[in-house]
């Protein structure tokens, strides 16, 4: 190497910087020194409050590049990591900034070899920076203060935030053009920002103290947070990962973050146990004989009706059967003699099959929800228990025992009468009065019929009732027909 | 009952919400409120302002309007027949809260979706007069993502695309079976035909973008869609096919899938026990295996398992290199980008700086482990200039020495 009469190779440089995080003053020198051959370890960068005056006797004028010089190279690539590399608080990026720019002029690719020490560091530091300020975007958290005198009277948001690195002043125009019409103030222990809609002012270095201590809306913000947590899917290392521990005491949801984990585990559990009591967990085994649903179905407690003073009413019919019949749920009648279709209702339904020219016998009678649902009431002459209708949730409990069945019996047609029959085979509940008449693909590739349930026309007197036995009876002419054409 | 307070209504409405798995806020146009009278900015890059025990990223404020539901779909805490606690905003109330929200810099803006109240159109002209109020009255230039009613009218659809960045319908389960199931009231074509509408209109407003520089805007970040998983029997095959056709077909930015997880007085027709979330963890890498690492459809396919569920124990990507030997070693000097983006434990930021290194130098076996996070993952299937795995690719139990350690997948299982 050439050495230069003003750059000796015994003498040592150093170069003050006037702010932590000043690129340009920093690009001006570095670029004189690689124009006066300054080698890398003949430099010492001190910032300000910093201790690196490793030379104490180092020359504190810069030496003057020699008007021949060549200009400094250095590509945009370097110049983009440089701008973010110099915010980070290692004090040591200054000296290896001006090593990998020192090395760039003999090597004008190096950049490109990610596999060099030096330019990994510096990539490394200016990820570090970058993440620092996307952290800062995003926790920094703003209290609102009313000041209600002054010429100033509105309000003012204020925040505090501990960046790790020289970021502040960089990511002033960041909230700027978000809060833009907002009055608002960032404190920092390395410095502040204030803006008033229209400026942007700087101001020391700040403490805690000086920023608001809350905010009424954090209570919503906190409830917020803790009701969008899913207690069921608990990743507390993905949560760290992102939002590490460092940063919890300036975010007031942070505050919530143990008991809603210890919390979690106690959550999911009790929901699955709720759940237990009230739905069987699908994908046991279905039984595979109708005996064995028979069974089961006796020892069914798994809605609240079975677990009333009643016994399980299996449906009855040949196996085979082509039409299968779905009522609603057993009477007090079918309770006592463990049989469907056997009460009031179901004489009436056997006159209607009677006129239709179907065959009970050759039908699989069954019901939608398989145990009887009362209420007891005491009437003259002893007690009585009053019909009550299932609730929807509890025929979609029963659907499993109704499902077992048709996988069994495999019916080409399915009779559903009433709305919770029409329930128990579609998970919908359905308005009679519009499907009735045409029949419902199900998925097994069978067809559903819907009608009303002969104990409605029990209920009605009249013109009315013989309007509804006039459409039952068209209901079940239609079915008729269409068994005709399937099973021939 | 008294009236319930916004604090109350916010515990129930937010709680409602939190089965959407999407909280992006990325991707949509550039804008700030500089000289305008509001509030607000969207930069390109979402920002995630908390993250919650779950993991997950909290960007938006991701609330339901009303949780009151005519639909009865079994998987939904607010189907019709549960009995949770019910709730309803006002369309001012939501614009309020959003705006108290971000000026505290809590939030990127706001995600709206509702159970159905009424009507179709009722509920979306009340989820679109948010937006608009938002937008028309408050110069709000936050982010906006409202979830589109596939039942609604299209001209409402359309309107909602105008003041929001992202609109979404879920197709909610893989299967068109799997929905007739679990959603009686929903229906596959019309999810599919609202999803063709918002793609065409997608489409002609970047096409009047080019020709008129004052064209509306239509939703700019596009649009997406969930899938639930584990709550019917679709295999992760059925899921990658049904996830690819919908990116093809319908220009989604994001399919998310949301494993299926216990709610609260739960239908009877549903499993009591959610599926492991790893799985759900397997689907999202199998998406990133198609949209960054260009493998096609029946490739992904390729790395499931007999049962056509891609394995829980490795990662969609080891699963197929492990099926795949013979393309293996491959050499990081030489080889391809896409023969590279195929190494287990090289993503695509490391195959980067692999191609622009080895201009530089022939890399050895430790230039590459600087340059990726696990030398120990990658080192079976490449070669170096000092290394050659000729023996490990051969043995039989590569499996077992590649797999983590069971105790790690105990994280995700807690």
């Amino acid at each position: 190497m050439i050495a230069l009469d003003h750059a000796g190779l015994d003498t040592y440089y150093v170069v003050h910087l006037p702010e932590a995080d000043d690129f340009d003053f920093w690009r001006e020198h570095a670029r004189a020194l690689v124009q006066c051959a300054v080698p890398p370890d003949r430099i010492a960068w001190v910032e300000p409050g910093g201790s690196g005056d490793l030379f104490a006797q180092g020359e504190r004028h810069m030496p003057v590049a020699p008007a021949e010089a060549k200009p400094v190279r250095a590509n945009r690539r370097f110049v983009s990591l440089a701008r973010n590399a110099i915010l980070h608080s290692d004090p040591e990026r200054f000296a290896l900034l001006y090593r990998l720019l020192w090395r760039l002029q003999a090597n004008p690719r190096i950049m490109e070899d990610k596999a060099d020490t030096d330019v990994r560091q510096v990539e490394e530091l200016a990820k570090n920076v970058r993440r620092d300020s996307h952290k800062m975007h995003a926790f920094v958290r703003f209290r609102l203060v009313e000041s209600g005198e002054e010429e100033e009277a509105g309000e003012h948001y204020v925040a505090w935030f501990e960046p790790e690195h020289h970021i502040l002043r960089a990511n002033a125009g960041f909230f700027m053009r978000r809060f833009s019409n907002m009055r608002w103030s960032i404190l920092t222990p390395r410095g502040s920002l204030h803006w008033d809609g229209a400026t942007m002012s700087e101001g020391p270095p700040a403490q805690r103290s000086d920023a608001p201590q809350g905010d009424p809306t954090e209570d919503l913000w906190r409830s917020y947070y803790a009701s969008i947590f899913n207690p069921a899917r608990l990743k507390v290392g993905a949560m760290l990962k992102e939002m590490p521990k460092k940063y919890w005491k300036n975010m007031p949801e942070a505050a919530l973050i143990p008991e809603l984990i210890a919390g979690a585990q106690n959550r999911e559990a009790a929901m699955v146990e709720k759940g237990k009591s009230v739905f069987s967990g699908e994908f046991e085994d279905r039984p595979d004989t109708l005996e064995a649903i028979d069974k089961a179905i006796h020892a069914c407690r798994k809605c609240p009706i079975g677990r009333l003073d009643n016994h399980a009413v299996m449906g009855e019919g040949p196996r085979d059967a082509a039409l299968m019949i779905v009522g609603e749920q057993p009477g007090d009648h079918e309770d006592q003699t463990g049989r469907p279709f056997v009460g009031p209702a179901g004489k009436l339904l056997d006159q209607h099959l009677d006129q239709a020219g179907i065959d009970r016998c050759s039908a699989y009678l069954t019901n939608a929800v398989k145990h009887f649902k009362y209420v007891p009431k005491i009437v003259r002459g002893g007690k009585r228990r009053l019909h009550q209708n299932p609730q929807a949730k509890e025929i979609d409990t029963c659907r499993w025992w109704i499902e077992s069945e048709r996988a069994i019996v495999r019916p080409k047609l399915v009779l559903a009468m009433g709305a919770s029959a029409a329930r128990g085979l579609l998970g919908r509940t359905v308005s009679i009065s519009k499907v009735r008449g045409a029949p419902i693909p199900l998925e097994d590739g069978s067809e559903l019929w819907v009608t009303a349930h002969p104990s409605y026309l029990l209920r009605l007197d009249g013109p009315a009732r013989e309007e509804q036995a006039r459409l039952f009876d068209a209901d079940l002419a239609a079915v008729k027909a269409r068994l005709g054409e399937v099973s021939g | 009952m008294a009236a319930r307070t916004v604090l109350q209504k916010l515990e129930i409405l937010a709680d409602a919400a939190k089965y959407d798995a999407s909280c992006a806020s990325s991707g949509t146009a550039k804008r700030n409120s500089m000289g305008g009278k509001g509030i607000g900015s969207t930069e390109g890059m979402g920002i995630c302002h908390a993250y919650a025990p779950d993991g997950r990223c909290i960007s938006l404020l991701k609330i339901l309007l009303t949780n009151h539901c005519i639909f009865d779909c079994h998987y939904c805490v607010n189907r019709k027949s549960s009995n949770v606690a019910r709730a309803r905003f006002t369309p001012q109330e939501v614009v309020d809260l959003t705006l108290a929200f971000y000026r505290r810099n809590y939030i990127e803006g706001l995600f709206l979706s509702s159970g159905i109240v009424k009507s179709s159109n009722h509920t979306m002209e009340q989820l679109v007069e948010v937006a608009r109020i938002l937008r028309e009255e408050h110069d709000f230039h936050g982010y906006i993502h409202l979830k589109t009613i596939p039942e609604a009218d299209p001209e409402i659809v359309h309107q909602a695309g105008l003041y929001a960045d992202r609109v979404s319908i879920n197709v909610e389960l893989p299967t068109d079976s799997g929905l007739n199931r679990l959603a009686p009231d929903k229906n596959a074509a019309q999810i599919e035909g609202a999803m063709g509408k918002v793609k065409a209109d997608l489409v002609e407003a970047k096409d009047a973008k080019k020709r008129f520089k004052h064209a509306p805007r239509f939703a700019p970040a596009g649009q997406s869609t969930q899938m639930i998983v584990g709550a019917d029997a679709a295999t992760d095959s059925d899921i990658v096919g049904k996830a690819s056709r919908l990116y093809d077909s319908f220009k989604l930015r994001r399919v998310y899938y949301s494993a299926f997880s216990p709610i609260p007085d739960a239908s009877a027709v549903l499993p009591l026990k959610r599926p492991p979330l790893i799985r759900e963890h397997r689907l999202y890498q199998s998406d990133w295996l198609m949209r960054f690492y260009g493998y096609r459809p029946d490739e992904v396919m390729q790395a499931t398992e007999a049962d056509g569920n891609l394995p829980l124990d490795i990662d969609p990507k080891l699963a197929w290199a492990l099926k795949f030997r013979e393309q293996f070693p491959v050499d990081v000097n030489r080889a391809s980008k896409e023969q590279m983006l195929r190494v287990p434990g090289l993503g695509v930021k490391a195959v980067g700086k692999i191609l622009a290194s080895r201009r530089h130098r022939a890399l050895r076996l430790d230039d590459v482990a600087r340059l990726t996070l696990s030398i120990t993952k990658v080192r079976p299937f490449i070669c170096t200039v000092d290394w050659r795995p000729v023996l490990l690719t051969d043995r039989a139990d590569l499996r077992r020495l590649v797999a983590p350690k069971t105790e790690q997948l105990e994280l995700f299982a807690a």
